[in-house]
């Protein structure tokens, strides 16, 4: 890549900080240079959001039919898998598998509530008051 | 001595942190290429059947931490490394390093860093951060990826050095020993460390066993992208795509999978070490980052939807076949570099 070809495309990185390069100046000898942000990657980044928004709505349905507790929503929300979530809330997998349903969230006591509001990071209240 | 400036802005995360942890131990040569050369950061891999986040595990450089790694030992510098089982701890061991003016590195997840922006916090915990001192339970903090230094709160950084999930950093904690500081590194040490890095590096990208490793493994991955089509469907496989262009390109890479960074290194060697072949083999380097960058261009037509036949497939693969050559080619290069006999 040549250093007048440095992409300055908008991007997500704006107003926090530009990325450094390493680029052929005229001379063919490598120098840094800073780039905004290239088309290419916020595409393929916004691309991988918008299956994080897909998966969202999946999740919604799936807690509305009664197919999974809300803890499964909050799951989701915050990117996290049975495993992650079980290492954060510090539940073996089993467990948390069991209150991601229904039932097992009926089962649910101070200390599960707690557990499973620090690793959303957010408070009891709000996870119990949840808007899907 | 000259106390070196706190940030240095780095286009990957680990290298920048080598440099500013190395500089500050005196050898003010480091820079970000020559970290990355010396700890052979280069590397490709496709593991098969097992998925990251939804996508093919694919990887560019080499395993999280081997670059400080590498790079202490072949500089003759003593380094510490360290985990903690309880959080406390962590914390408190990083405190008191502080206090005796250490410059500290810490594997951190990027989840919860509140100074990057929201797109870019997946759940990746290798990344890396010099922590520079503590005042009044706030952390001055020199992201390397970052164009200033930035501050985080002390249960923001906990939270950070305990994020879960793949290669939980489990409040890790490095930093170069003071002890081994020497007044003055001589030249000959560092045409080792480089000619040790680039062996390493050779034997690592040719001679790794196995389809799916090395610069076998890009012709590997060039052959599954083929049958993707058929195989997953349009639209699983444009999610695989994208998620290549996102460890190829993202911030973190320097651009083009890292290739780039490396003949940047080469460049330098060459210099370093007076030998043709290196530059040359720079050259082989910068052409395959440009391809890369090529096939990552090809790779958004087809997860945007605009051009998604077969024949664009085949192109992205053929385009694969070709970086595995001319990577293949460079480093049969650097192989046949008839090096000088250090002691």
């Amino acid at each position: 890549m040549k250093k007048e070809e440095v992409p300055q495309d908008a991007s997500a990185l704006q107003g926090y900080t530009r990325e450094l390069c390493y680029v052929k100046d005229e001379d063919g000898k490598f120098v840094t240079s800073l780039s905004s942000g290239w088309e290419v990657k916020a595409q393929a980044l916004e691309h991988a959001w918008d299956e994080v928004e897909e998966q969202l709505e999946e999740a919604r349905t799936l807690v509305r039919v009664g197919k999974r507790s809300p803890l499964y929503f909050f799951m989701k929300k915050n990117l996290m898998n049975l495993s992650i979530l079980s290492n954060y809330s510090g539940f073996g997998r089993i467990l948390v598998w069991f209150h991601l349903r229904p039932l097992g969230y009926r089962f649910l006591g101070a200390k599960g509530w707690a557990r499973y509001a620090e690793a959303f990071n957010c408070s009891v209240e709000d996870l119990k008051n949840h808007k899907l | 001595m000259q106390q070196q400036a706190e940030h240095i802005q780095s286009a990957h995360c680990e290298n920048g942190v080598v440099v500013n942890l190395l500089r500050d131990h005196g050898l003010a040569f480091m820079n970000e290429p020559l970290a990355f050369g010396i700890g052979s950061g280069l590397f490709y891999i496709h593991l098969p059947v097992l998925k990251l986040n939804n996508g093919p595990a694919i990887t560019f450089r080499t395993m999280p931490g081997a670059i400080f790694k590498r790079s202490c030992r072949l500089l003759d510098v003593d380094y510490v490394s360290r985990r903690f089982s309880q959080p406390a701890a962590a914390e408190a061991y990083l405190d008191k390093l502080l206090e005796q003016g250490r410059r500290v590195g810490c594997q951190v997840g990027v989840f919860n860093l509140s100074y990057l922006p929201v797109e870019y916090r997946f759940h990746f915990n290798a990344h890396n951060i010099v922590v520079l001192g503590k005042e009044q339970g706030v952390y001055r903090i020199s992201d390397t990826v970052m164009e200033a230094p930035v501050t985080l709160s002390a249960p923001e950084l906990l939270k950070a050095r305990y994020a879960q999930g793949l290669y939980a950093p489990k409040g890790h904690v490095y930093y170069v020993d003071a002890a081994s500081r020497r007044e003055k590194t001589d030249e000959a040490l560092l045409q080792k460390a480089v000619q040790r890095g680039i062996k390493r590096n050779v034997r690592d990208m040719l001679y790794i066993p196995g389809a799916f490793a090395g610069v076998s493994g890009i012709k590997y991955t060039g052959k599954k992208i083929e049958k993707w089509r058929e195989q997953l469907g349009l639209k699983k496989a444009g999610r695989y795509l994208g998620h290549i262009v996102r460890m190829q390109e993202e911030i973190g890479t320097g651009g083009g999978g890292f290739r780039f960074l490396y003949a940047a290194f080469l460049e330098q060697a060459a210099d370093l070490l007076q030998s043709e072949k290196l530059s040359l083999a720079s050259d082989d380097f910068t052409r395959a980052g440009d391809l890369w960058r090529q096939s990552a261009v090809l790779m958004a037509g087809v997860f945007k939807g605009r051009h998604t036949g077969q024949e664009r497939f085949n192109e992205i693969a053929a385009l694969f076949y070709e970086i595995s050559d001319i990577e293949k080619q460079g480093f049969q290069r650097l192989a046949k570099v008839k090096w000088k006999e250090g002691k």
